[in-house]
């Protein structure tokens, strides 16, 4: 069965997909700046001063956490622009 | 934007663009990037013991997003993963050993930076070799084999007879790793590995990714791809450990790892989808570039006294 692979015009399409996904992640990325790290710089530099043990915890946690949310929000957005799964 | 707990000024679009590019490359070549994080965290005036914690750190969740997405690419061998994570956490403090032996003695700058320009030239040397001559075996064996996304994975190496013979070494106990296709290999062998890998995080700092990928290849035999993702998965162990290491001496500012992280974690989908479109021999040779980086950085604070 022929089958003809518009190349151009797929990478064409990824692209623009992928620029698309940026944009939205950027905006998404810009309120997390303001509304997560804002709210959590002072909480952070007191375990960093006084409980660095519990600190170091932290640190594991969050950039796991972080990790975890943001590769499923870019996952889901990936899906939407593209209509399925990679 | 100020980041209390380094005491410092920077730009969040520069730790994201940083994070990003690194993202690409650690998703791609399965590497941590610390030879580009750790100059680009000082280059802004972070105090060395800030830019070695934090990127630490963030090569932590860089990994998880990289390691998630080469898994569901069928990329990562857990229980090699898992089986390397103790030989490298044990050769990590080894390492860390070593070079407080040196710092006593008071040549640790120079021989580090000895060691490791000679480690780096050779592994790209040694790379250019193997990924070239594969290149051309496979280019006289099979002229118009290339169909992007499925043969990509079926890997050939060219040192493959040294590797048969090296997983042919019957010292117990043996074990087999079916989701790499390798039936039966020394645990030692691969314990070694990872010790070694370890030895060289610890002695000459970040993930040493730029060496335990070749010898996951080179040494075990394991195909490329998987090479890239299940090296990805040990760095979550062994650079969480780091981490939690760095954090408590104070040397982490979690902030600015979070912070790069955002570009990191789509840096790192990118890189890791990338990876199908290019056969093993290719993403081989595509990584030689990044020890000659390293050696590059290290021979320019040799001669100028100036740590990047």
């Amino acid at each position: 069965m022929a089958h003809k692979s518009p190349t151009k015009k797929e990478k064409t399409n990824t692209l623009r997909a992928f620029l698309v996904e940026l944009g939205i992640y950027a905006v998404f990325v810009t309120g997390y700046f303001f509304l997560v790290l804002h709210y959590l710089s002072e909480w952070l530099q007191d375990l960093h001063l006084n409980h660095v043990r519990l600190y170091a915890l932290a640190t594991i946690v969050l950039i796991i956490g972080q990790a975890v949310l943001l590769e499923n929000v870019t996952t889901w957005l990936l899906r939407l622009l593209r209509g399925r799964s990679e | 934007m100020f980041f209390p707990i380094s005491n410092s000024h920077i730009s969040p679009v520069y730790l994201a663009a940083i994070g990003f590019l690194i993202g690409i490359l650690g998703g791609f070549f399965g590497v941590g990037g610390s030879f580009i994080a750790g100059p680009a965290l000082r280059a802004v005036g972070l105090d060395w013991n800030f830019a070695v914690g934090t990127d630490l750190a963030h090569i932590v969740g860089k990994s998880v997003v990289a390691a998630k997405r080469h898994r569901a690419l069928g990329n990562v061998d857990l229980k090699l993963g898992l089986i390397m994570a103790v030989g490298t956490m044990g050769g990590a403090e080894v390492g860390a050993q070593l070079i407080q032996m040196l710092k006593r003695a008071g040549n640790v700058n120079f021989v580090v930076s000895i060691v490791s320009i000679a480690i780096y030239l050779s592994i790209s040397s040694f790379m250019i070799w193997e990924a070239w001559r594969t290149l051309q075996y496979q280019k006289r064996r099979r002229p118009h084999a290339k169909i992007p996304g499925t043969a990509a994975k079926q890997d050939e190496s060219s040192f493959s007879h040294r590797t048969a013979a090296i997983q042919r070494l019957k010292i117990w106990p043996m074990i087999s790793l079916p989701a790499s296709g390798v039936t039966a290999i020394s645990l030692w062998v691969i314990i070694l590995v990872s010790f070694i890998g370890g030895l060289f995080s610890g002695f000459l700092g970040g993930g040493a990714g730029y060496i335990r990928m070749p010898m996951l290849v080179y040494v075990l035999g394991i195909p490329t791809h998987l090479a890239v993702g299940t090296d990805l998965f040990e760095i979550i162990i062994s650079a969480s450990y780091g981490t939690f290491s760095h954090a408590i001496k104070g040397n982490v500012d979690i902030l600015i790892a979070l912070v790069m992280h955002t570009g990191a974690a789509i840096g790192a989908q990118i890189g890791a989808i990338s990876t199908q479109y290019f056969a093993g021999p290719k993403i081989r040779l595509a990584f030689v570039p990044l020890p000659l980086i390293g050696a590059a950085i290290v021979i320019y604070t040799l001669v100028t006294g100036h740590k990047l």
